[in-house]
């Protein structure tokens, strides 16, 4: 008895919720936002989320999509890998969203990829990554390896005349991953096992001092050094400032950071730092057009005239933007049409040029490298001459140089091997 | 690069003898040249870098500065350069030769003139030479620096002219340093050489050393044993240094985990409540600072190197009053049931984190450093930053601080008496719930200004307080409940132990070490290393 009571209620209440999705439908298009508002993600995440609900906003104004307003849905799985999941079907399940922007680690990432894939929908990813990873539901807008860490790493080769190498990350699988790629790419470009020196650190590491030690110990070997930075947010603040008052200067040995952008650089007193060095895909100091409008509406939208713009902020604005298109190529919102329409459309980014959606689910970038400056911007010194297809599988490492991803049918695959002819991944 | 070197020499020829001949010769010449800084990629800059110092002006030099700095801008219409400063959306723009202002323009009519470390290096070797004579020491020293590290053999004539008339020991020093790593690159004959060698091995710190190892690969003959014994004894002394060196990170790392965990000390220590927010009480304290200092940065700027010192008191009442209101609307309730005060401290960690975060935003808040606390000073081959000197300091003040309370004032007799028999405590008249209530609001205090010195290190985020919390129970625990002093020599050999283990097993292993130190450590003594005995125990 109990039982079917159970059952009717969960019957009446899937009717009520379908019934709500689809008045919904009728009336607005929905747009999933699953970014962390507390816990330890939400100083990057928060922004994200704002950058969001302003492109929305600006969607809306222009006239909406397919003649519907989009309506913006924003959950908070608070910095909680499994809750990532969890309200990711809450999200398609619930609120029924035609597609979802969210997710910043790549645990975060890992935990809703099966999600996204059981419910069939939609997940733009907009962080740089550590790649080796393709799937048919998801849309990687942030850079692969090959568009950040390894032109940074011939930058410095190139026109730094680096020698020596440190390769510094927190402990977790997307430093790891990177740096696995790197030394593989050093070492492919004949540098010796003791020109680099491998360190890793925990989580909110806040006692530097040993390892800027290190870093000066090793730098004093005649050759040129640099250090080569995936630590992660939290810890870099304190790793700057004592490297600013250790007296380490660009000039003489140049940190690269991957994971530090304007947001980051927003607690610190950049003075000392100036000259050191971040690849990214976009800076807020990018001399375009497109880009000073950006800004500009992303101040009148916070109301704050400090707010700075980032990377990651761009790659929402390159995939929001990649969806309104496809969604309109389509001519519905139906996922299976999205995934079939997306491929090979191309949209404005905010450094003045184009990016393409690849049949990998990446997209093409320009890579800039940028140097710190004393108001907390970054000026682009060296970038790409041309754009740079995202790789989701790295040429550098075993087991995924074989690897390509191709969603365009009859292909269909996200780790197709060229060298068994078989769809089946890194095992294969 | 050589081209731009070759000329470096001509000009530091030219203008340190006739530099006042120069001075007057007409500055708009200059304009055009300067306008060819706007050209294109770096090297084009750096070429026209090359030609601007071969006019041997000094006009140029406030050009070269604002380059360096970044501030020079060209004008998209006309190409006109300008050092520009950023006044919200627009430029104020200064006439880079005359140096009077010359109006505004919006950002995105101006294009900024790109420097890049290379460049920046040249520069600074170009201002090095022009400033090697100047007045006053401090600058000369820069200017010896900027020479050591270009290690440019066309400076040795430069330099040596510098060195018959520098006086200032310090400045001599660096530039003989410079002048013997300029030789090794030289094509000097062996005996100079070897002589540079001695000079650097007398010098005996890292840049020697690193200097020496580049040469290592270029020397030939009598040179190369002389330069592997010198870089051999090098080695020596800094590997001794090293040991030292360790030392002092343990014991710095050690006054950070005292600070953190000396409020904890006594709310959890003396009055053995796990407060699980005791974290967000450091980052109060931290947050504090940081108001300070933006109240201080838009009224009175003159004031921001004594911020820190008006935060302190500010940042113990606040930090204080919210401890106070936590032990009086939750803790109160809760005393006995170690597992619900657990759990309700967490919550309200969590609750005050996000209500830090509702009102200042997510994001790192800047909290700068006073100049006392930037930096480093040399103490033999040691670098030792200011920062981590001062908290190392204030660390031992807060102890002696807390130690004089709770021994010599009326108010550390009733917490002692309370915490060692409440019953009798409050039989003999002492309001025990009031006391219970000042102590906890005195350990959440000292949180509050350990905050102030932690925001000097650390991010200053909702976060703060988390990266502090485990620590802060592991000294405690470690140095024994309810004892200061265990604290304090807790604390201290947590920080040498770690740093010790850091540079053979890496941090995170070292991490893991320190732990299971304690845990094994606790098997064997569970109450700590200074242990309270007789009745308190049972207290």
């Amino acid at each position: 008895m109990k039982k079917t009571a159970t059952g009717m209620a969960l019957a009446a209440l899937l009717a009520t919720t379908m019934l709500g999705g689809a008045q919904a439908q009728e009336d607005t298009i929905k747009v999933g936002i699953l970014h962390s508002l507390s816990g330890t993600m939400a100083i990057s995440e928060t922004t994200l989320k704002d950058a969001m609900l302003m492109l929305i906003e600006e969607q809306n104004k222009k006239g909406g999509l397919l003649g519907k307003q989009l309506e913006a849905v924003v959950v908070d799985p608070a910095s909680d890998w499994p809750l990532f999941a969890e309200k990711a079907r809450e999200l398609i399940e619930v609120n029924d969203v035609d597609a979802v922007f969210g997710c910043w680690t790549s645990v975060s990432r890992k935990s809703v990829l099966p999600v996204f894939e059981e419910l069939n929908s939609l997940l733009f990813y907009p962080v740089q990554y550590e790649g080796e990873e393709s799937q048919r539901n998801v849309f990687y807008t942030g850079a692969a390896p090959n568009q950040q860490a390894i032109p940074a790493v011939d930058y410095l080769m190139n026109e730094e005349g680096v020698e020596r190498w440190v390769l510094a990350g927190t402990d977790y699988v997307y430093p790891r991953t990177t740096n696995k790629i790197l030394e593989a790419y050093l070492k492919a470009k004949g540098v010796a096992e003791e020109d680099i020196m491998i360190n890793y650190t925990p989580f909110g590491h806040s006692d530097w001092q040993t390892i800027v030690s290190d870093i000066k110990n090793f730098g004093s070997a005649g050759k040129k050094t640099a250090v080569v930075s995936t630590i992660n947010g939290d810890a870099n603040v304190p790793f700057y400032k004592e490297l600013a008052n250790a007296g380490i200067k660009a000039e003489d040995i140049p940190v690269v950071a991957f994971s530090v952008g304007e947001e980051e650089l927003a607690g610190l007193d950049t003075e000392p730092l100036v000259g050191h060095l971040a690849a990214w895909n976009y800076f807020q100091s990018a001399d375009a057009d497109i880009n000073y409008d950006f800004i500009d509406t992303w101040h009148a939208f916070t109301g704050d005239e400090e707010r700075v713009t980032n990377d990651p902020m761009e790659a929402h604005f390159i995939g929001f933007n990649m969806w309104v298109n496809a969604v309109e190529k389509a001519g519905t919102t139906d996922p299976d049409a999205v995934i079939d329409s997306i491929i090979g459309v191309t949209v404005p980014n905010l450094t003045g040029g184009y990016s393409a959606m690849m049949p990998n689910h990446h997209i093409t970038k320009p890579v800039l490298i940028g140097e710190i400056q004393d108001d907390g911007q970054f000026e682009t010194v060296w970038e790409t001459s041309g754009l740079v297809p995202g790789d989701a599988w790295s040429d550098y490492l075993e087991g995924s140089k074989d690897l390509i991803a191709d969603w365009r049918k009859p292909m269909s695959c996200g780790n197709f091997n060229v060298k068994t002819g078989k769809c089946g991944g890194s095992e294969g | 690069m050589p081209y731009l070197k070759s000329l470096l020499v001509v000009l530091c020829l030219l203008i340190l003898p006739a530099g006042s001949a120069h001075a007057q010769e007409d500055t708009e010449s200059l304009r055009p040249l300067i306008n060819e800084l706007a050209g294109g990629g770096f090297s084009e800059t750096e070429q026209q870098l090359g030609v601007l110092a071969a006019t041997g002006n000094p006009g140029v030099v406030p050009a070269l500065e604002a380059l360096a700095d970044g501030d020079l801008y060209a004008r998209k219409s006309d190409g006109v350069v300008f050092i520009g400063e950023r006044d919200g959306r627009v430029y104020k723009l200064t006439d880079p030769l005359t140096l009077e202002p010359a109006g505004e323009e919006r950002r995105r009519d101006m294009k900024k003139i790109k420097v890049n470390n290379g460049l920046r290096r040249v520069i600074r070797t170009a201002l090095g030479t022009l400033t090697l004579m100047a007045p006053d020491p401090a600058t000369r020293l820069a200017a010896a620096d900027a020479m050591f590290k270009a290690q440019d053999p066309g400076s040795i004539e430069a330099l040596d002219l510098a060195l018959t008339q520098e006086t200032e020991p310090r400045v001599r020093r660096k530039m003989e340093a410079a002048r013997a790593a300029a030789v090794l690159k030289s094509d000097k004959p062996e005996a100079v050489k070897l002589g540079a060698i001695a000079t650097l091995e007398a010098l005996g710190n890292r840049d020697a050393l690193s200097v020496l190892s580049g040469f290592l690969p270029e020397a030939q003959g009598a040179e190369v044993p002389a330069t592997e014994t010198a870089m051999a004894r090098i080695d020596k002394t800094l590997a001794a240094w090293g040991a030292a060196e360790n030392v002092w990170y343990g014991i710095s790392l050690g006054s950070v985990l005292l600070l953190a965990a000396i409020g904890l000390a006594i709310t959890f220590g003396v009055m053995g409540v796990i407060n699980m927010a005791h974290g967000e009480m450091v980052m109060i304290g931290a947050y504090v600072t940081f108001v300070v200092q933006e109240i201080i940065r838009t009224s009175a700027p003159g004031l921001f190197n004594y911020s820190l010192f008006m935060a302190l008191p500010l940042a113990f009442l606040t930090a204080g009053l919210v401890g106070i209101a936590i032990e009086r609307g939750i803790i109160r309730f809760l005393y006995g049931r170690p597992l619900e005060t657990l759990l309700a401290t967490w919550g309200v960690s969590l609750i005050l984190q996000q209500a830090v975060r509702s009102i200042f935003g997510p994001t790192n808040q800047e909290v700068g450093n006073p100049d006392w606390m930037s930096g480093a000073f040399e103490l033999g081959q040691m670098t030792i930053t200011y920062n981590r000197m001062w908290i190392v300091v204030f660390s031992l003040l807060v102890f002696a601080g807390l130690m004089l309370v709770l021994k010599k004032t009326p108010f550390g007799l009733y917490t002692r008496a309370v915490t060692q028999n409440r019953r009798m405590a409050a039989s003999m008249g002492i309001r025990t719930p009031w006391i219970d209530a000042l102590t906890f609001g005195l350990g959440s205090g000292i949180a509050g200004i350990a905050g102030v010195a932690l925001s000097q290190i650390d991010n200053v985020s909702p976060n703060l307080g988390q990266g502090y919390i485990i620590d802060s129970f592991m000294v405690v625990v470690f140095g024994g409940v309810g004892n200061l002093w265990g604290t304090l020599v807790g604390a201290m050999t947590l920080g040498v132990v770690n740093k010790f283990l850091e540079p053979y097993a890496g941090a995170v292993l070292a991490k893991i070490l320190v732990l299971i130190f304690i845990i094994l450590f606790i098997q064997k003594r569970p109450r700590g290393l200074f242990a309270l005995k007789g009745r308190a125990v049972d207290a």
